[in-house]
């Protein structure tokens, strides 16, 4: 049978404040257990939380940069069920009435563009974490994390395939690093994401029934754990079962996903309006403030890059990808005005030692004019492409400029025409019976010659200049 | 009776609540009478009417983003049933 995947996915992006989101506790990762704690997010009776302004103004960022429309008015909710990892026995969310709802992310999917719609952007505050102990049948809470400030995304069913889901993450991670609202680490939890799917035969209208899978923490788990489960539910399908509706944990050592079992009841968390916080209202001076603050997001910038520096469309998609390597590109391009240049040589070698060291752009000890000025050499024909393979890889090793370099190591092109002429004359005169074969029409004797003075010159010869002295000399 | 004793028994489990049968029927009928209460309120003509859930004015109160120094480890697990180390400690849950 000819199945059609449906998927869905609810994204939680920790958002990039310095305080929690309802209390003044510091949100920074990793610090001693319980010590980023206080009376409000520790869940004490008789306290009151207070809304940390920077979070509306974030999640309005996405709902910008996400189409969105921001909702006048919004307030927050109380989701309530008992878990260790959540001491007030509820978790502030936002539910009928969420800060934006109604955007769309754009997707590329076979060269044309789809439009993945976004249900509703709301702000929540995270949960604690927990740790089990293996021998004694306990376990231990840190609450550090109580408090910390989530936006979560929710997308409509839109997505046809584990790629397009992969793909669309890797959108949203890349705007909300854009944005500078999110850290974007998918390893510490910054960006977590939940994948609803289910599968239907072609054709069909209805929705198949869905599983909730949970616990992938890259965007290869995300598609491999996709790709699984679908296979899953048709193994079942075609064998006569159903699939049922549940959460499915993603094993990643076991390649499998896993039924969570446990819950039998549906869940009924009550949703109610906290009385504890006022309603938020936003009007447009606000939203236009907002509007005002947001930079070049990477679509736009992918489309620019294509049409200022008339570079590939893949080109533009790999530099933009992160914001700095965007930068340094433009920077270079700047100082060099060789953008297609500046491109291969940033997406080749560069990009090669930096995923080689596994470190990001930021961490690049070639500086922006160092770049450009070794573009600049080569297209002097001060040194020749190959030289400049050797060059690029001392600058990354040592920091060094393209000078520097070139003068310890020798590697200066001989460009000065007479010099070679008294090379190419003395070339000649060794070899006369194959200088005549050459006249006489053998034209492949001519790389030999090539090879001569590129010997006799250690390879610093302008091999441009070279081929034309050569051809010159050599008619005699 | 706007309210089944078998729900009472789900709220009290949603609660983790535990209640006697005595209780159960006590319950069933105070939950009845409020619904009836609220029975009345919806006779009232509310077509046009924003929905509200705060009974104060107030809206945007807000806080700026700026740490304070937190109570510490010690101070929070001061008052937790159990502790261990710089850990709260309760029975082993696993979803």
């Amino acid at each position: 049978m000819d199945f059609e995947t449906v998927i869905g996915l609810e994204v939680h992006a920790q958002m990039l404040t310095d305080t929690k989101i309802f209390c003044s506790c510091s949100t920074k990762f990793g610090g001693t257990p319980n010590s980023h704690t206080c009376p409000v997010c520790l869940g004490m009776p008789g306290v009151l939380p207070v809304l940390n302004k920077k979070v509306v103004e974030y999640a309005m960022k996405m709902a910008l940069a996400t189409n969105c429309e921001i909702n006048k008015s919004c307030e927050f909710a109380r989701k309530n069920y008992f878990y260790p990892d959540l001491p007030k026995g509820y978790q502030i969310s936002q539910y009928a009435y969420p800060i934006a709802e109604h955007g769309y992310v754009l997707l590329d999917v076979n060269g044309e563009q789809k439009k993945i719609g976004i249900t509703r952007i709301h702000m929540e505050e995270d949960a604690g974490k927990l740790i089990h102990d293996e021998h004694n049948p306990v376990s231990y809470v840190d609450l550090n994390r109580t408090g910390v400030p989530l936006i979560e995304i929710v997308s409509e069913p839109d997505m046809r395939s584990p790629e397009e889901a992969a793909d669309y993450l890797k959108r949203l991670h890349e705007i909300l690093v854009y944005l500078e609202i999110c850290d974007g680490n998918m390893e510490e939890g910054s960006f977590r994401c939940d994948a609803n799917v289910s599968i239907r035969p072609r054709g069909q209208k209805e929705f198949g029934t869905r599983t909730e899978l949970k616990n992938m923490n890259s965007f290869r788990n995300v598609q491999r754990a996709l790709e699984y489960e679908i296979k899953r539910q048709q193994y079942l399908v075609e064998n006569g079962g159903t699939v049922v509706q549940e959460t499915r944990l993603w094993d990643d050592a076991q390649g499998a996903t896993n039924s969570m079992r446990s819950k039998e009841e549906a869940h009924d968390y009550r949703y109610f309006p906290d009385p504890d916080l006022v309603p938020i209202l936003v009007d447009d001076a606000w939203v236009e403030k907002i509007k005002a603050d947001l930079p070049e997001l990477p679509l736009a910038k992918r489309e620019r890059f294509v049409n200022e520096y008339q570079i590939p469309a893949y080109d533009a998609g790999v530099l933009t990808a992160d914001k700095t390597l965007a930068l340094y590109y433009e920077e270079v391009v700047k100082l060099c005005g060789k953008p297609k240049v500046a491109s291969n040589w940033l997406m080749g070698d560069v990009m090669r030692f930096l995923n080689e060291d596994k470190r990001s752009i930021r961490e690049c000890p070639i500086k922006t004019e160092s770049l450009a000025e070794m573009i600049k050499l080569i297209d002097e024909g001060a040194i020749s492409g190959k030289m400049a393979k050797e060059v690029v890889e001392d600058m990354y090793k040592t920091g060094k400029s393209p000078q520097d370099i070139i003068k310890e190591k020798g590697l200066v092109q001989i460009t000065d025409e007479g010099e070679l002429i008294k090379t190419i004359t003395s070339i000649i005169e060794a070899n006369q019976a194959q200088a005549a074969e050459y006249r006489s029409g053998k034209e492949k004797v001519f790389g030999f010659f090539v090879g001569q003075v590129m010997k006799a010159t250690k390879g610093k010869a302008n091999p441009q200049l070279v081929n034309e002295l050569l051809k010159k000399m050599l008619a005699g | 009776m706007k309210i089944s004793t078998r729900e009472v028994e789900y709220v009290a489990h949603l609660a983790r609540l535990e209640i006697t049968e005595g209780e159960k029927e006590k319950f069933t009928s105070q939950l009845n009478d409020i619904l009836l209460y609220i029975d009345k309120l919806n006779e009232l003509e509310t077509q046009g009417v924003e929905p509200m859930s705060h009974a104060i004015g107030v809206t945007n109160a807000f806080r700026e983003d700026k740490v304070i120094d937190s109570i510490g480890t010690e101070q929070s697990l001061i008052n937790a049933p159990d502790a261990r180390g710089e850990f709260f400690r309760v029975p082993k849950v696993i979803d």
